[in-house]
């Protein structure tokens, strides 16, 4: 996929649409298609194009109980059952590789989702609209930077000879530390290079809600002596819970996606054993290896997808027995 | 905050101290970096290395540049992500706009069902391999359209589409258009897409930074060198490390000197960075707009 920052709650309106639609089923449904037979028209392309490169694939996940093989196609290839999934369980890989994902995940989102919200809380309450134009404008510009050039700055910037963070370093006594090249420092690395590249994107949709949120309310607290940090604790954060509720449910659901690419572009042979993720093994095994496992891979990336579903499902369900805020 | 006549309080001065050093902070933290490479691309490669530059470029220069722009790759991979990026944007702008209205009609027949079937794909997908398999059964495999056809549409993009379009169209507004003879697709073309300059500014800026940023489907689909967008050029020479002094006609001699290598990957970054950023002053007016719509009304 291109940009696409947050797939947005669309089941509610989805499901408010149909309470619309309820009431104007007088009409019937052959005169209704009839009529709006240029609206299909208009859908045509776009539903071929989901068809083809969403849902055909989605037929084709069933190579992973199959081995396939190119020459025999999907139907034609031995049906094997779990046989590829039994494979990756027993795999020697298999703990090391889960526990890096999960490592990271975790990591990403203690130290990623409180910091948004933390800076947009704060510039809530710069009262000089040039400052926080200022700070808004330059912490939002890293997310434009792409994957690649990130990490081609990292490898600069970290360099054990003369990078930047480490000529710092020497400076007040740490010593250079070798941070692409030490398994241990990867999480790190990762986890805060990319706290540093989404902070100001992830503050837009707080501020956002910060300022949906009822002016009358800060007035009435102002003239109750409320001070500023009582105000953004019994005020702003409970009008922000429900957007944070929302994209914590999100970031449950694509836990163990990671930042793929990322991921990719930042292993090296000495980082591996702690910078194997799930997604980077299936393209090492289905697409880069000189033999591909086309049946293996595609196990191993659907056993992914089925555990984040149930995490996104999960989540949802616990944000709505507790919170009444939900995707769905 | 309105409350500007009332005498702020001791705890709300100490408040303000703590809140602008907090977001200076912040502030310094994003911009160092980003100032640290923009200086050492015009600087003396010895100078960033040895640890004497720390703000400002020291002894000027603009051989980094020159190294990039007489780099054959880069150039090449340049004009390539461009090519990506126009067609690439204008198949993505012109799916989801026929996407987003049509979806957005109260009166389109199995529009659940429809919305349902583009909801799904982003809670589930076939995944990198099936979706490789079908690439290459449909012959996109190592030509230009494969960056351009699998990706065709966002359907978050689709999503907040349709919301603009249900939030600024009345439907009143067809009403009135189809009582004087005007079907479907000349309403969209004479009334809807005057309205929507808002919402294809952001779709244009969400799918054009997508398309210049985008590496791994070239990575995975593209094998031939001359098709490579400027990302995989980029990761060859920022991440893998490999600067190739035969790519360049005239500055073999600044490459043999390993500083300026680094001099090379400073301004690479700099000038693979310079396009996402020029959008930048649109950003503020309707990225921002955009990412609100189809998340907070959504």
């Amino acid at each position: 996929m291109t940009v696409s920052p947050r797939p947005a709650q669309a089941s509610d309106t989805a499901a408010a649409a149909s309470a619309r639609a309820g009431s104007r089923r007088t009409t019937s449904a052959g005169r209704q298609i009839r009529r709006g037979w240029q609206l299909y028209v208009l859908l045509l392309l776009p539903m071929l194009y989901l068809v083809v490169f969403q849902y055909w694939p989605m037929y084709g996940v069933q190579i992973a109980f199959r081995d396939y093989n190119v020459v025999n196609g999907i139907l034609g290839s031995e049906w094997v059952g779990l046989k590829h999934f039994q494979r990756f369980l027993d795999s020697y890989l298999f703990w090391p590789i889960i526990r890096n994902t999960i490592v990271l995940s975790t990591y990403q989102l203690v130290a990623g989702f409180p910091l948004p919200i933390l800076l947009a809380l704060a510039l809530n309450y710069v009262g000089g609209a040039w400052f926080r134009r200022t700070v808004q404008t330059v912490t939002y510009a890293p997310y434009f930077i792409s994957t690649v050039v990130i990490v081609g700055m990292l490898f600069m910037l970290l360099d054990p000879r003369n990078g930047m963070i480490n000529l710092l370093l020497s400076q007040i006594g740490l010593g250079p530390l070798d941070f692409m090249g030490n398994p241990a420092y990867f999480k790190h690395v990762y986890v805060w290079s990319g706290v540093w590249q989404t902070l100001g994107f992830g503050a837009v949709i707080y501020l956002a809600a910060l300022t949906s949120i009822d002016p009358t309310l800060h007035e009435a607290a102002i003239v109750d002596g409320a001070t500023k940090l009582q105000r953004m604790r019994h005020i702003d954060l409970p009008g922000i819970a429900p957007v944070a509720i929302i994209l914590l449910i999100l970031s449950l659901g694509s836990m163990l996606t990671l930042g793929f690419e990322k991921v990719l572009l930042m292993q090296n042979p000495l980082n591996l054993q702690t910078a194997e993720v799930i997604d980077t093994y299936v393209y090492k095994v289905g697409l880069a290896s000189a033999v591909p496992q086309f049946s293996y891979a595609a196990a191993i990336g659907l056993f992914r997808s089925v555990v984040g579903l149930i995490l996104l499902v999960a989540a949802n369900q616990v944000a709505r027995r507790s919170t009444e805020t939900s995707l769905w | 905050m309105a409350a500007t006549t009332i005498k702020p309080t001791r705890s709300d001065r100490i408040f303000d101290v703590w809140n602008y050093a907090l977001l200076t902070i912040f502030f310094i933290i994003v911009l160092y970096p980003l100032v640290y490479v923009a200086s050492a691309s015009f600087s003396n490669p010895d100078a960033v290395i040895s640890g004497q530059m720390w703000l400002l470029p020291v002894q000027p220069t603009l051989d980094g540049y020159r190294a990039v722009f007489s780099y054959e790759s880069i150039v090449q991979g340049y004009l390539n992500s461009v090519f990506y990026v126009v067609a690439g944007t204008v198949v993505n702008v012109f799916m989801t706009i026929l996407a987003g209205y049509a979806l957005s009609r109260r009166d389109l027949y199995g529009r659940n069902m429809f919305m349902f079937l583009f909801v799904f794909t982003t809670l589930f997908s076939g995944g990198l391999i099936p979706t490789y398999l079908v690439v290459d059964d449909v012959g996109l495999l190592n030509t230009r359209w494969a960056l351009i056809v699998p990706t065709a549409l966002a359907v978050y993009n689709v999503i907040i589409t349709r919301t603009f379009f249900q939030v600024t169209i009345p439907h009143e507004l067809l009403e009135a258009a189809q009582i004087d003879g005007s079907d479907d697709f000349t309403f969209l073309r004479r009334v809807v897409l005057p309205l929507s300059g808002p919402i294809i500014a952001v779709n244009v800026l969400f799918y054009a930074i997508g398309h210049w940023n985008q590496f791994f489907s070239a990575l995975i689909y593209l094998t031939n060198e001359s098709l490579f967008p400027l990302q995989l050029v980029l990761r060859e020479i920022l991440v893998q490390n490999s600067v190739d002094p035969s790519q360049m006609s005239d500055a073999t001699e600044l490459l043999r000197r390993q500083h300026l290598r680094d001099l090379l990957k400073y301004s690479l970054i700099v000038v693979a960075s310079l396009p996402p950023l020029m959008l930048y002053p649109f950003v503020q007016k309707y990225f921002v707009k955009g990412l609100i719509v189809g998340s907070l009304k959504g």
